[in-house]
């Protein structure tokens, strides 16, 4: 057979998990030594093609995947991340896979450690041989050598800058012999300014010893650095493929984010600045992992919607989080006027701020108890709502919760066999319903929303969002909705803050062009606040 | 060289690495002020106490150290070794009953319970996979557990299902074991009596090995230059120096402590399993242990078979434990049919969490140190109750509370220090 | 045919996981014990009226596992710190010389604080102990009895009932005999078809429940039921998890002392120095047989789990001794019952 001129050739990738297609007909070809970007929202199936790629027990355990994978031209099954090493593929992953009590060298050399024979070996076999740490410790210098990293090899993880941990992760992927192609997954997410250029020179000296690198990143600045060809991929689908002299960060934008607007719902106000402030947020820095909020000044007014957009891992659910007090917070924020107290949650519901969480299973709901118990749990609890007092003791008000829940069953068209169903039963939309159900019984003047639709059907989507704005309307709610949906944003909200690396890049009226949104969403443009 | 100490941490100030020294060794430095109050006001003589002392280190540090690999693999305390320690008291019971005794019936003894303390080890093990970061709860339970299933073999089926005719074993009945079994005679000492050493020549040999050790490891070191390590060789020639003195001016004294026997077998043993064990975590096998005991997620996606490798940890944690009551069983010559396993994980458990150790990690000083101490307890806590109450009752409770509270107090502290860690990250 | 096959055993297959396996197992065993029971004439009614009677007595200390595994903190293996507040409350009781139902209701009175100060205690050590509270639980509750051996031996207390007669400290079980021995078993209890029914103990174990269930449906019940079955959800809504976690040790806690005494009374004795070592595996068995998990309990699973795990113990001693005369098979069912059902419950995926 012919050798390939491409190293990794992936054709026609295709995935569905249980009937929810995630990714369709996405064919990506590598050449030695050139440097391939992947670019796309969340969810456009980035994450799902490197899980094909490696193997992943999730692909497998839901029934595989559709399209070819060949390395140097030869067919190959890859069904466990093992068999991507012996392929010659590797990640350097988001999340270090290092071990902290380990030296530098035993973190390179992990699960490939050099070994030699002692008379126990012999008879027991090769478990039972002693670590060559000699020959461990020369393989590991040289790696890091090659990185020009002028670091003790036997030094332990711990206490190093995050800066050198990604390092290690890639000298122990170039340590490997026989590696082909290597994938950076997001890179330069926890890197400051100067590692992350660091960083991209070492990429550029690996492809130039003939290896091939997967990029995958949000920043289209380093896409346009240092990639030779770029594919960009929305809903799934493969949208373009371009190669990096004939294409521009603005068209990069504009093709990740799609050109398609949602239905306006509502018409955006115009004449917000004469409304109050009802909330101002200044320097708002909260600890939430994962979604770290930095430094957020925001002033929200009354009666308005407002949209908080940005990719995941970005720092928009932390805004939500922080205030409600669910997460370590610090800053200055006012509300109706008056100081506001951060990491109090029970100050928060007390003067009139609801919230629905971002993580319906598990922190809006309690999946095991009923409908009427879940809706009228926090009023309960906070306002001393449907309770009658027996003496000391305070017990639930059945009648008082039936009727109520009767009533938001009706109200919000909550689709369920009675107030006494368990909410784990529930369709995703409805049990989005109970939650809402369960923010608006405190009689909110302010509510935090955060992903109304994600996990639900279309169907339901849409009238999840006819509800926020109908009691936004009726009854003058103030509404925060946070969402990684754009569309959905610019279909209800009056303003729409995009959220980068932990602080507001911008914010924009539902009429701009998507691709000021798109240009804010990858960092690469800093509109004024 | 520059690099390396470039990169070296810089030393912290004398006054907190001692305050630091005294927090890290709390548990440890507390029991060894226990033990000299409790020695003082029990009023023994040395020579009495040495004594007592060998004679449990020799009999209980095997099945200590059996606790070592477990703790490597991430699983915490395993007290299963009691299905271990079960596996070879069985073995001895029908040594015994076929009236094998001396070095041969230890070998068969060996023989038998091997394959049974793998197999009890391999499904101890699939359980405590199964129940993962349940590990020390399940596998205290899985040894109630076992205990019944124990005592419904030789308490029934012993006599009903399984013929045994033997009046001195079996209860008048004919159905059961008696409660309890007299190994004198068979294999009582068989180890231990191979050849037996005064203390002061037991120690008096220690000490030259430990000099000569020291000078090598001291030339060694001004050789490479690391000189780091340097005071710590000094340090052992001085102590290996003191005590070679010492046990030279009392073998040629008259003092009692030279009626102490020392058993040479089983502390070369014992030696042996030490020696294997620092052998073993320098393995393939121990260093993905380790892995799988510092981030089984890691060692997971870096492809090493995490449940194999526990299963594994726990097979020869049972063995060790199965070999280790062989050697504590002979060395008591009588025992408990039906009791004297049962404590056997918790006695281990304690001992080395005195010595140090902690749920994560615990090495072979943890587990000498900590026997040690333990049973120093163990041998002046009902003399020391007696002479302060009056009742060596209480001191023999104040024992089982100082046991289960260390315990306690040790898993209580970790699990403490784990959470405080989550909440910085 | 063969579709329908398939949808029937995987119906069966749901319901055995619905059910439980060892639930399962012990019903099974349970019926063929009493059938064996029947054919070897051992009288039914004498088993069915020990059966209720020890339904009763240990059913407050099952009850007891209730509040802690639904505020999250597992299996209530701390136990025996309950008990022995409760043994210290029967002590007093005695000591004060009171007798009859003054006696039995002041015990419960004095280990009330008792226990409500232990639990509080208690509960505050689980919370800095979050996802190892079972482990070191048990051996907190082993180290406190032993702890209370101490106490025991060397306890000032007076009465010549209780103290031995020479030297000092507490004997090891104090008859309750002309105190309030039977009290509760006695009161009101009449017999059907030679079945005694013991009334005033089944009232008091259903009261205790109801009680229960009462706390349940109040506020901090409400709180408290929350915050075990998703404390996240519990925080944002501004529930203090750890407070409310606190909340239930205590109510385990008293639970536990007032189960002693009701355990004791029908017993005919006080049990003190390492009796309470190893009662809270079996509470926590016999719940687990009802069909709770370590996360989640209900009335209906301490009143059945209790019934079926005593029930099993009442028959298998008389069935035994009919078979073979082998008095430790019941003591060693009891032993290989209780483990294993806890360790079917621990080697669950759902766990902790």
């Amino acid at each position: 057979m012919q050798k390939s001129e491409y190293v990794l050739h992936m054709d026609g990738i295709g995935k569905e998990y249980h009937g929810n297609r995630v990714l369709s007909d996405v064919t990506i070809s590598l050449k030695p030594g050139e440097i391939h970007g992947i670019v796309g929202e969340n969810g456009a199936g980035k994450s799902t093609l490197m899980n094909i790629l490696f193997g992943m027990s999730v692909i497998h355990s839901t029934g595989g995947h559709e399209g070819t994978i060949s390395v140097d031209g030869e067919k190959v099954s890859i069904r466990s991340p093992l068999d991507a090493m012996t392929l010659g593929i590797g990640m350097v992953h988001q999340e270090f896979m290092l071990i902290p009590g380990f030296s530098i060298t035993e973190n390179i050399k992990l699960n490939r450690e050099l070994t030699k024979e002692n008379p126990i070996s012999k008879v027991f076999g090769k478990e039972m041989r002693t670590l060559d740490l000699q020959h461990m410790g020369a393989d590991a210098r040289k790696a890091l050598d090659t990185l020009d990293m002028d670091i003790d090899q036997w030094a332990k993880i711990a206490g190093l800058p995050v800066g050198h941990m990604q390092f290690i992760e890639i000298a122990r992927e170039i340590d490997k012999t026989n590696l082909k192609v290597l994938v950076f997954d997001e890179p330069t997410a926890v890197l400051t300014e100067s590692e992350a250029v660091n960083l991209l020179q070492a990429m550029r000296a690996i492809a130039k010893r003939g290896i091939a690198i997967l990029f995958i990143t949000h920043r289209l600045q380093e896409i346009m650095d240092i990639c030779t060809s770029i594919t960009i991929l929305r809903d799934g689908k493969l949208v373009a493929q371009k190669r990096q002299e004939e294409t521009s960060i603005y068209e990069l934008a504009e093709l990740m984010i799609g050109t398609q607007v949602g239905e306006l719902m509502r018409h955006p106000n115009e004449n917000l600045a004469a409304k109050p402030v009802l909330l101002s947020i200044r320097n708002l820095k909260v600890a939430m992992s994962g979604e770290e909020v930095k430094d957020v000044n925001l002033d929200i007014h009354e009666g308005e919607i407002i949209g908080i957009g940005g990719l995941a891992g970005q720092g928009k659910l932390g805004i939500a989080n922080g205030i409600m007090g669910l997460y370590p917070s610090e800053g200055e924020v006012t509300y109706q006027g008056k100081p506001f107290a951060l990491n109090d949650t029970i100050h928060a519901l007390q003067t009139g701020m609801a919230f629905v969480s971002e993580d319906r299973r598990s922190v809006g709901l309690l999946l095991d108890s009923s409908i009427e118990l879940n809706i009228a749990f926090t009023a309960m609890q906070r306002q001393h709502k449907f309770l009658k007092k027996i003496g000391p003791v305070m017990q639930m008000d059945k009648k008082a919760v039936r009727t109520l829940a009767l009533n938001m069953i009706q109200d919000l068209d909550i689709r369920c066999t009675g107030p006494m169903q368990q909410t784990r039963r529930l369709s995703g939309g409805n049990q989005q319903k109970v939650c809402i159900a369960r923010a608006l019984c405190l009689e909110p003047k302010l509510l935090f929303v955060s992903e109304p639709t994600r996990g639900i059907d279309v169907g339901a989507k849409k009238l999840v969002l006819q509800t926020l704005v109908r009691l936004s309307e009726e009854l003058g709610l103030t509404v925060i909705m946070t969402s990684s949906e754009l569309a959905e944003l610019r279909s209800v909200c009056d303003r729409i803050a995009i959220v980068t690396e932990g602080k507001i890049a911008g914010i924009l009226s539902s009429k701009d062009s998507q691709v000021e949104f798109g240009l804010l969403m990858a960092g690469a443009k800093h509109g004024s606040t | 060289m520059e690099k390396s100490l470039h990169n070296r941490v810089p030393r912290k100030p004398s006054k907190e690495r001692l305050k630091s020294f005294f927090v890290n060794n709390l548990v440890t430095i507390l029991f060894l002020v226990l033990c000299l109050v409790g020695l003082r006001l029990s009023g023994l003589s040395l020579a009495f106490y040495l004594n007592d002392i060998v004679s449990r280190v020799a009999r209980n540090t095997f099945l200590v150290l059996a606790l070592l690999i477990p703790v490597l693999a991430g699983m915490g305390l395993n007290f299963a070794i009691v299905l271990g320690a079960m596996a070879g008291q069985s073995a001895i019971i029908f040594v015994t009953h076929w009236g094998i005794g001396g070095m041969g019936g230890i070998l068969l003894s060996v023989a038998i319970c091997s394959p049974l303390a793998l197999f009890l080890g391999y499904l101890t093990g699939r359980l405590l996979d199964k129940a993962r970061g349940k590990e020390m709860i399940t596998s205290l339970i899985l040894g109630y557990f076992a205990n019944g299933v124990y005592q419904l073999f030789f308490l029934i089926l012993v006599g009903t299902v399984i013929p045994m005719n033997n009046e001195v074993l079996v209860l008048s009945s004919g159905v059961g074991l008696r409660s309890s079994i007299d190994l004198s005679g068979g294999l009582r000492y068989a180890i231990d009596d191979v050849m037996r050493l005064s203390f002061p020549l037991f120690a008096l040999y220690c000490a030259i090995g430990m000099l000569v050790l020291g000078t090598y490891l001291l030339i060694k070191a001004r050789r490479t230059g690391k000189l780091e390590r340097e005071k710590h060789y000094i340090v052992l020639l001085v102590v290996s120096l003191a005590l070679f003195v010492w046990s030279l001016i009392t073998s040629l004294s008259l003092s009692a402590v030279n009626m102490v026997r020392v058993p040479l077998l089983t502390m070369a043993i014992i030696a042996a399993l030490c020696a294997f064990t620092h052998f073993f975590f320098k393995t393939k096998m121990g260093q993905d242990l380790k892995t799988v005991g510092q981030d089984p997620h890691i060692a997971e996606v870096s492809g090493i078979n995490v449940s194999k490798r526990k299963i594994q940890a726990i097979m020869i944690s049972t063995l060790l434990a199965a070999w280790g009551q062989i050697i504590f069983l002979q060395n008591l010559g009588a025992f408990s049919t039906y009791g004297s396993h049962e404590q056997v994980g918790m006695f281990a458990a304690a001992a080395i969490l005195i010595g140090g150790a902690s749920v994560s990690k615990a090495t072979i000083s943890h587990a000498l140190l900590g026997t040690i101490l333990f049973h120093t307890l163990f041998i002046v806590s009902p003399l020391a109750g007696r002479n302060l109450f009056g009742d060596a009752q209480i001191g023999e409770y104040f024992r089982s509370f100082v046991a289960y509270g260390v315990i306690a107090v040790a898993l209580g502290l970790h699990a403490w220090k784990k959470l405080m860690q989550g909440r910085k990250k | 045919m063969a579709v329908r096959n398939l949808s029937t055993q995987r119906s069966l297959k749901e319901m055995v996981k619905t059910f439980g396996l060892p639930r399962i197992i012990i019903v099974i065993f349970l019926i063929t014990l009493w059938g064996i029971s029947m054919s070897l004439e051992i009288p039914f009614g004498q088993l069915l009226s020990d059966t209720l009677v020890r339904w009763g007595m240990n059913g407050v200390l099952v009850l007891a596992m209730m509040p802690s595994i639904m505020a999250g903190t597992g299996l209530y293996f701390g136990l025996p710190v309950g008990i022995i507040c409760g043994l210290i409350g029967g002590l007093l009781a005695i000591e004060l010389n009171l007798t009859g139902f003054a006696a039995f209701f002041g015990a419960i009175l004095f280990s009330l604080p008792l226990s409500a100060i232990a639990g509080w205690g208690y509960g505050w050590m689980m919370n800095r102990l979050k996802g190892s509270e079972m482990t070191v639980a048990t051996y907190i509750g082993f180290s406190f009895v032993s702890l209370m051996c101490i106490f025991w031996a060397m306890a000032p207390f007076k009465s010549p009932e209780m103290a031995w007669p020479i030297g000092r400290g507490l004997r090891v079980t104090i008859s309750l005999a002309g105190r309030y021995e039977k009290i509760l078993n006695n009161f009101l209890s009449f017999s059907v078809f030679g079945v005694m029914i013991p009334t005033g103990l089944l009232l008091f174990f259903l009261g205790m429940c109801l009680l229960v269930r009462f706390f349940f449906t109040t506020k901090t019940g409400l709180a408290l039921k929350a915050s075990g079955e998703n404390p996240r959800f519990s925080s944002s809504s501004g529930v203090s998890v750890d407070k409310m976690r606190i909340v239930g040790n205590i109510f385990s806690t008293i639970l536990g002392s007032i189960g002693i005494l009701v355990y004791s009374q029908s017993f005919g004795f006080l049990q003190l120095y390492t009796a309470p070592l190893f009662m809270g595996f079996l509470a926590a068995a016999s719940i687990l047989i009802g069909g709770a998990s370590i996360k989640k309990a209900s009335i209906t699973h301490v009143l059945l789990g209790t019934f079926l795990f005593q029930g099993l113990l009442v028959v298998a001693l008389p069935v035994a001794n009919k078979v073979a005369t082998l008095g430790s098979l019941a003591e060693i069912s009891r032993i290989i019952v209780s483990n294993g059902v806890i360790l079917y419950a621990l080697a669950q995926k759902s766990g902790e």
